[in-house]
């Protein structure tokens, strides 16, 4: 077992299911023995309030984009325990987070403000721009491209004796691609502090897992590799957070790669264009919502004092009016004009596309 | 720091290999965030030695054998850029860039664009390419027209040893990410005197390789040097042809290819990579837009079929020939009356 190498030995301690899937807080709220400490009660409310936070963003941005106020949404319902619990074991002042396009919450986690993620959506290009302090790439829609970008920059790390780790999130349609592949092999092959983090929602849109790949379990594919894999009940932020926690600190430690399998459910549609009542069973989105992730972490908090009714009356106050101040401030910011097509497009324009400039944004054209 | 624009300077002779080496080597001195990444470039030295000594001289990390996979050569180079390295990437031949395409025109041209600023992509990709050298398929073939559908990225194609050196200090120095067209033909047939020290060549700047005042052949990379033998035989028969060479066609030089056709009033233009769609179509149109009015004649094109490219058994009936030249220029300068 290579946790060996890094004198972390308690992956084999966490427990698993007869499916070999690591899971520390059940459906009912019951979290296994020994592992109370893990987060403390301040984690859990922090976590509490972005799962509870990212559903409000759902609800909102899917609602300003049926009125045309915001583009296409992909929402993350269903699967906020995994993006929220991995990111929690992230140091964002010094580890880097790669995401695909469904990780809201990680990503504000991270330090990315509510206002420039929510500007992202209603097309204020320039507003949602990542601030310079914020150790985070943009959303990428080419599905695993973000991958090999992910092991040049935890290579970089690496060359530069940088202390850090890079986490980078895809789904399970993007392991078919072959960005997967040749970024875990290099990533193998340069032993690179990177956490590949493996949503496995169980759609590519309409496609179910099961025509996506031949094994049942994702994570064995890491074994090809040279580095560890494994699953986790994705729904579990316990197993998530503990999972992803392992994984830093052996790469911290110089032992390189990881990948995690976090096994979920997208619960909501693929994005604001789909319709899933096409292609799947109401009784397994049903079944899905009865994992909910928010409310087995909510049973569990409010059993150990960390979680209560007022809380959470009081918390979903302070989000509304959060999310508001936030779209207040984004709806304030101007709409991007024709010349913004020019920015930021290369450090100096040619003459020829400097022309073009002047001829969209209809400036006189003195050749 | 000298640029071609400073006047005389100590040369040196050298092959476009060579210059190519010793720029890489210079850079990698002067700057220790410089690291070079492909297949088969650390111990052997490249596939054309082009990074012969490297490792030897600034060790594995930052000479890198890597798996073969050119879409994670590129987008590593990405991350690694976004890291704060200098990477200068090695795509053995051009013809593989379709397996990083996607991580070339999409991921490193548009990052800048896509970040709103916050990240740019300081990559290097070098990839030799060009037929005539009787390769197996796929090692010759001319795609230098397809990245210039994906803006964000400058596509440039040195011809001499000089320009090799100057444009590689300048792709590896620029903020942006650079296409580095090699012509592996006239690797190192091709000698000329090279600046020592540090020197760079701008991008989209044309050179006039040869003055003429009776017609315009435009070309790059090995292309121009079969211009240079046409205007030679012209040359013999009366005619004098400037040939222009325009270094890079992203940026294109668009005053300085007005400026040599305006004054021959009749042009051809010349490329390895096939007739359809080929950069020829956009020098001819850009001609047509600027400098219709100064044209005697209909711009031709030679280029090479719209054919797969074939073996080498018959390569030479594909690519643009010394007789296909001279046949464009005499059907030009007729059809000028």
């Amino acid at each position: 077992m290579p946790a060996a190498d890094t004198g972390l030995a308690d992956l084999d301690r966490l427990p698993k299911t007869e499916t070999n899937v690591i899971s520390l807080l059940d459906d009912r709220g019951s979290l296994a023995d020994g592992f109370a400490e893990l987060l403390t009660p301040d984690q859990i409310g922090q976590a509490m309030r972005l799962m509870l936070l990212s559903r409000a963003i759902d609800d909102r941005v899917t609602k300003l984009q049926r009125l045309g106020r915001a583009g296409t949404y992909s929402p993350v319902h269903g699967q906020e325990a995994t993006v929220v619990g991995s990111a929690l074991a992230l140091d964002p002042a010094r580890d880097w987070m790669v995401p695909a396009s469904r990780e809201q919450p990680a990503m504000i986690r991270h330090g990315l403000p509510l206002d420039r993620l929510l500007a992202g959506y209603m097309g204020k290009i320039n507003f949602s721009r990542i601030p310079d302090n914020v150790r985070l790439l943009p959303r990428n829609q080419s599905i695993a491209s973000q991958l090999p970008h992910a092991v040049g920059l935890a290579w970089a790390l690496k060359l530069r004796h940088v202390a850090g780790v890079v986490l980078v999130y895809f789904g399970d349609g993007a392991s078919s691609e072959g960005d997967f592949h040749e970024a875990m092999n290099l990533a193998g092959v340069q032993s690179v502090p990177l956490i590949f983090v493996l949503i496995n929602n169980q759609f590519a849109i309409s496609t179910p897992v099961a025509k996506q790949a031949a094994v049942t379990n994702l994570a064995v594919r890491a074994a090809g590799y040279g580095f560890p894999g494994f699953t986790v009940d994705g729904n579990d932020l316990f197993a998530v957070y503990a999972a992803t926690q392992w994984a830093v600190m052996r790469a911290l430690a110089g032992g390189g790669p990881t990948l995690i399998e976090a096994r979920t459910y997208r619960v909501g549609f693929h994005n604001t264009s789909d319709n899933p009542k096409d292609y799947r069973d109401e009784v397994e989105v049903t079944a899905a919502v009865a994992r909910d992730p928010i409310e087995r972490l909510r049973k569990y908090a409010t059993g150990v004092g960390a979680w209560s009714t007022d809380i959470e009356i009081r918390t979903m106050k302070g989000i509304a009016s959060e999310l508001e101040s936030a779209y207040l401030r984004a709806v304030a910011v101007p709409r991007p004009g024709p010349g913004d097509i020019f920015e930021h497009t290369a450090a100096s324009l040619s003459t020829r596309v400097r022309r073009q400039r002047r001829q969209v944004k209809g400036e006189e054209d003195n050749g | 720091m000298p640029s071609e624009d400073d006047g005389p300077t100590s040369t040196h002779d050298a092959s476009i290999l060579e210059a190519i080496r010793s720029a890489l080597s210079d850079e990698m001195e002067r700057n220790e965030r410089v690291v070079v990444l492909g297949m088969d470039v650390g111990r052997l030295g490249g596939v054309f030695r082009a990074t012969q000594g490297l490792q030897s001289r600034f060790g594995p990390d930052r000479v890198v054998d890597t798996p073969m996979s050119e879409g994670a050569i590129v987008g590593a180079s990405l991350g690694l850029a976004i890291g704060g390295m200098v990477p200068v990437a090695e795509i053995q031949f051009l013809g593989f860039t379709h397996q990083a395409y996607h991580q070339i025109g999409f991921q490193l041209a548009r990052y800048r664009f896509r970040s709103r600023g916050r990240y740019h992509a300081q990559v290097t990709i070098r990839a030799p390419f060009g037929g005539g050298t009787r390769t197996p398929e796929f090692h010759a073939d001319s795609l230098e027209a397809q990245f210039t559908q994906t803006p964000g990225i400058s596509v440039v194609c040195p011809a001499f040893p000089d320009d090799a050196k100057g444009m590689l200090l300048t792709a590896i120095r620029d903020p942006d990410p650079v296409m580095y067209l090699e012509p592996q033909r006239i690797y190192r047939t091709v000698r000329g005197s090279v600046p020592n020290g540090d020197y760079t060549v701008p991008f989209g700047v044309s050179r006039v390789v040869r003055e003429g005042t009776d017609i315009t052949l435009v070309a790059w990379s090995a292309a121009v040097h079969l211009c240079l033998l046409a205007a030679d035989q012209l040359a013999e028969e009366g005619v004098s042809a400037l040939v222009l060479d325009l270094r890079s066609i992203v940026p294109l030089d668009v005053e300085g290819l007005v400026r040599a056709v305006v004054k021959t009033r009749k042009a051809i233009v010349v490329h390895e990579a096939p007739l359809t769609g080929g950069f020829g179509a956009e020098v001819v149109a850009t001609l047509h837009e600027e400098a219709f009015g100064a044209l005697d004649a209909p711009v031709a094109r030679v280029a090479s079929c719209d054919t797969p490219y074939p073996p080498g058994a018959l390569e030479d009936y594909y690519l643009p020939s010394l007789d296909r030249i001279l046949l464009a220029v005499r059907t030009t300068l007729h059809a000028s009356g």
